[in-house]
């Protein structure tokens, strides 16, 4: 098979892989498996959700540094989207199940929650880079694409901070993210980011 | 001054007997009953049809007699057609009990482990009449009634679930309370091997899980303590073998698992008070006038719900108890004593 096509079946692959959580839940709720609240359930597991793209994603340059593996490079655009397509989901089981789809009553939360807000924030980032994720606003922005893009790094520490104002009684999961995202943003550290090449060649020579 | 004569059937706490000497008795009565009379008390007899598709728990004999003898549906919702039974599989399969996990399915997939049989229950503080007290002892003097009170919870989602147990205000009048006791203050058991929650060292509850009710809440006739629910004993996920139900208060006031009842003088300072101050205070009356700081508590989702059926209806000022218990606060600032 020609690489392309290798490329591509990758590409397909991570879009497939990426579907299925939301299928899952989707089915568990479709099955009533999903407890007395699925509304609930679905907007507590598409926002872990939301998170784990959003790590996944920024891991994608590190891996890169680490491995020169083309196919990290080329799921990174998907992976983003990916992330916004959770944190809309996100959002929207929000206004739908938890609210009941009241407008007034959500125009007010939105203004009066503290971590309602951050999450809204984080989403609106979110929106701001897919929307300039296409090859069109890349040429058009030059230079200026990657500093804008560098938004994700703050929008991880507004997301982190969505998710710990909603932690009530034990922070166990929460420092598990956090720890996570700690160490992928290190390796963002110049003399990190510098050292991750040599620790390849290091691997590839033994 | 008042003169007080003992009566006889007044309990000394020398006549409590040595847990150990009432354990040994336990075992050997078990014993007995397990040679036949088990046949009798504790066959297959439902306590009520009305749960027949509930699934029969594993009660100790004495506790299912009390439970056949139970006053059936002494307190009952206004509005039936409203306010009807939240499933047995909702109200037992997701909670908050966080002594076993901070899901709400954790408590139903972990609470196994909880050993609620041989248990005791210290009642002390500004009290004549004090000590250990077996389940059974803390039981037998009163009637059991089935209580079907709607359970709002400060997440703000609510059910409608019956309990089965008897009036706090019954036990704490045989503790003798003396002129000091302002204030009774509940903890939950703790035993981090049992209690899978309590082993996690990110846990932002100081272990036990303490609450408190003044005085006149807690003699109020509709402060119950379950001991069942659903027509069986109360499994483990919900507070067994002994449990508060204060239905007009948020759900976190109605502690679980209890050990220890305090008669005090002063106000105790309940776990979520002291974990998160501006959130949660002592009174925790359900009052849709004042927001909670992270979400309104003018309405509630009452469950199970669907996707595009939320459930949701208006909260009930003092969750529909306002009739009973208003004047309890006739004066008190609701909105500063949240």
């Amino acid at each position: 098979m020609p690489a392309q096509r290798l490329w591509l079946l990758w590409r397909v692959g991570v879009f497939l892989a990426a579907l299925t959580p939301l299928l899952v839940w989707g089915w568990q709720v479709a099955v009533n498996a999903a407890g007395p609240e699925p509304g609930r359930y679905l907007l507590l597991n598409i926002g872990i959700g939301a998170l784990w793209m959003l790590l996944l994603t920024l891991s994608l340059t590190p891996l890169t540094k680490l491995t020169r593996w083309k196919g990290f490079a080329l799921i990174r655009r998907q992976l983003g989207l990916w992330t916004l397509a959770y944190a809309t989901l996100h959002m929207a089981s929000y206004a739908l199940f938890i609210l009941g789809l009241d407008w007034s009553l959500l125009a007010s939360e939105l203004v009066k929650r503290p971590y309602i807000i951050v999450g809204t924030l984080a989403l609106i980032g979110l929106a701001v880079l897919g929307a300039t994720s296409n090859r069109w606003a890349m040429r058009r922005l030059g230079k200026r694409w990657k500093p804008l893009h560098r938004l994700s790094y703050p929008i991880l520490g507004l997301v982190l901070l969505h998710f710990f104002w909603v932690v009530r009684a034990d922070l166990s999961e929460w420092v598990m993210y956090a720890v996570l995202a700690a160490l992928i943003m290190a390796t963002r550290l110049p003399p990190v980011a510098r050292s991750l090449p040599r620790l390849r060649y290091r691997f590839s020579r033994t | 001054m008042l003169i007080k004569i003992a009566k006889p059937s007044d309990l000394r706490e020398s006549d409590v007997t040595p847990e150990s000497i009432y354990l040994s008795r336990r075992r050997f009565m078990g014993g007995v009953a397990g040679l036949g009379a088990g046949l009798a008390i504790s066959g297959s007899v439902r306590a009520n049809a009305d749960y027949s598709d509930v699934p029969e728990g594993n009660a100790p004999a004495w506790l299912k007699e009390k439970i056949s003898a139970t006053e059936w549906k002494a307190v009952t919702p206004r509005d039936p057609e409203k306010d009807s039974l939240t499933p047995f599989d909702d109200a037992s399969g997701y909670n908050n009990f966080y002594e076993f996990g901070s899901g709400k399915t954790d408590p139903a997939r972990r609470a196994g482990s909880l050993k609620t049989e041989p248990w005791s229950v210290v009642v002390d503080g500004e009290v004549n009449n004090g000590g250990r007290f077996s389940l059974e002892d803390i039981a037998r003097p009163s009637q059991f009634e089935e209580r079907i009170y709607r359970l709002r919870c400060v997440e703000a989602w609510s059910m409608v679930i019956p309990w089965l147990g008897m009036p706090l205000a019954e036990v704490i009048k045989r503790a003798e309370p003396t002129s000091k006791a302002n204030y009774v203050r509940f903890e939950t058991l703790v035993d981090p091997e049992q209690m899978p929650g309590q082993r996690s060292s990110f846990s932002l509850i100081d272990w036990p899980y303490v609450e408190g009710l003044r005085m006149d809440e807690a003699m109020h006739p509709l402060t119950l303590l379950a001991m069942g629910m659903y027509g069986r004993e109360l499994p483990n996920q919900n507070g067994a073998p002994l449990r508060l139900v204060v239905p007009w208060k948020y759900g976190f006031k109605s502690i679980k698992s209890i050990v220890r009842i305090s008669l005090v003088e002063e106000q105790p300072v309940n776990s979520w008070q002291l974990i998160a101050p501006n959130e949660y205070g002592f009174y925790a009356n359900v009052n849709p006038q004042v927001d909670h700081p992270r979400w309104s508590q003018a309405t509630e989702r009452r469950l199970p719900n669907s996707l595009f059926r939320p459930n949701t209806m208006d909260t009930l000022m003092f969750n529909g108890y306002a009739d009973d218990v208003a004047e309890l606060y006739a004066g008190l600032d609701l909105r500063t004593n949240y």
